[in-house]
């Protein structure tokens, strides 16, 4: 098997199968049981960099274990992304994969720091989020307020003062990048919990509004596309079962 | 740049653990501002110098680098540890962020309720051997070769080695059945940059204690 730039490629690179259903030229395909969780982010930064993908949905804890059990998965573990022959797990390296591939990642390397400290940033925001569905019902009230707390003490200002300190419209060297996207997402997120925690960020509210502008994140954001929808009871419950939690 | 990086965090391998093994082993020498007191790490936050009010924070190249995943890339994609080309660069992150996962387990063991530490060790023990090290036992054995990449170095040999020993600290034969990974640590060890880290005195860490668990809770809890 040639690898880039004709190089013959080591052996050993059968946790990167070719897979005959996924071509160079045919879609991604996403791996996740049928709600947000560690996949999200990943729908949101190929849609809006205006990448068609597939979805094949977990259902049942017998289906993850077929997936399992046929080498699929690196670490037996989802989100898993079938992309240009590759099976890609860990959310961060599936991300950072596309981000490169669809020019998304800052033009040199301190560009690419800086959007790694944004990104990463809002990922712990975003999981705090994220988790809330699993906290016990006692600590939830004191989740909430660390939340929130966070958002608008921790999180929220760094941005608003990077746009302030430059003036431009996106947040690293004036063109738009994933961490854009991923702030973007993680504001209706912010949103849905409670929206006056925007209140104070003009700038962060502009740039939702501009992004959410752009064709491919519009076409998103309407109904019927791949996003989905917050945690419900029955959704969260299936999504336990699937993960063996509790 | 002529100046050394300068790592701020308490004395205590934490986070910082990785970003202190991958600058030794890519050879760069690094000074170390320790955090001991409240009143200190106020003093950064106040005076603007941590993004997120959080350490690690590593001084370097006019940047205060932030989130160690950031940092880690940043000294990886300059010393060229993340492989050729955008696939090796893509498997690494994937060993890495799986590596990761694993080492997290041994960060926050200290961390733990007393009557939690040890059923975590088994726990730990038991992820590392069903899930992880398999991964890369195999790598290593369908290749022949002496990286996880093939024939370079980068960021996964290094994450991972330091896995393996900070395991093999809790746990000393849990590399029994994996030959492959027995012969990568002997190896990757004796690398000259990594050999002079892991001799005493040099910038690593001893293993997480009482004192360092205390002085964490001293800085951070409010």
């Amino acid at each position: 098997m040639r690898g880039w730039h004709g190089a013959a490629e080591p052996r050993g690179r059968e946790t990167l199968v070719r897979n005959p259903e996924t071509t160079m030229a045919g879609k991604p395909k996403l791996h996740y049981f049928n709600g947000r969780g560690r996949m999200e982010s990943i729908r949101w930064l190929l849609a809006s960099a205006g990448v068609e993908f597939e979805e094949k949905f977990i259902g049942t804890p017998e289906d993850l274990d077929k997936l399992k059990n046929d080498g699929s998965l690196m670490f037996q573990q989802v989100p898993m992304v079938e992309i240009d022959g590759m099976k890609l797990v860990q959310t961060r390296a599936i991300l950072n994969y596309i981000a490169t591939k669809y020019n998304l990642y800052g033009k040199d390397i301190k560009e690419r720091a800086l959007i790694d400290m944004y990104t990463e940033g809002m990922a712990d925001l975003n999981e705090m989020i994220m988790v809330l569905p699993l906290c016990p019902p006692d600590q939830k009230d004191a989740k909430i307020t660390l939340i929130r707390e966070r958002t608008t003490d921790r999180y929220l200002p760094v941005f608003e003062k990077v746009l302030k300190s430059h003036g431009q419209d996106y947040l690293v060297g004036n063109k738009l990048s994933r961490a854009d996207i991923h702030l973007v997402e993680l504001l209706y997120y912010v949103e849905e919990l409670d929206s006056s925690l925007l209140a104070n960020f003009p700038l962060l509210k502009a740039l939702k509004t501009r992004v959410s502008n752009l064709p491919t994140v519009k076409k998103f954001l309407q109904p019927g596309s791949p996003r989905k929808p917050p945690l419900d009871e029955k959704s969260l419950e299936q999504a336990k079962k699937i993960f063996r939690i509790n | 740049m002529a100046a050394k990086p300068k790592l701020h965090y308490p004395n205590g391998r934490g986070r910082m653990g990785s970003v202190r093994w991958v600058l030794a082993a890519a050879g760069v020498e690094f000074d170390e501002e320790f955090l001991e007191t409240k009143e200190q790490l106020q003093k950064l936050q106040d005076g603007n110098h941590l993004l997120f009010q959080q350490v690690p924070m590593v001084e370097i190249d006019g940047m205060k680098l932030v989130q160690t995943r950031s940092i880690l890339h940043y000294v990886a994609d300059k010393h060229h540890l993340f492989g050729r080309d955008l696939k090796e660069r893509t498997l690494t992150d994937m060993y890495v962020e799986g590596t990761l996962d694993l080492l997290e387990l041994i960060i926050m063991h200290p961390f733990l309720k007393p009557e939690d530490q040890q059923k975590e060790v088994v726990n730990m023990a038991q992820k590392a051997i069903i899930r992880y090290f398999p991964v890369f036992e195999k790598v290593l054995r369908d290749h022949g070769q002496r990286f996880l990449l093939g024939n370079q170095l980068s960021l996964a040999d290094i994450i991972l080695l330091q896995t393996i020993l900070a395991l093999e600290e809790k746990i000393p034969n849990i590399l029994s059945a994996f030959p492959h990974l027995q012969e990568f640590t002997v190896k990757i060890s004796n690398i000259p940059t990594i050999k002079k880290f892991l001799e005493p005195g040099s910038k690593k860490k001893p293993p997480l204690d009482d004192i360092y668990v205390r002085t964490v809770y001293n800085i951070f809890m409010p």
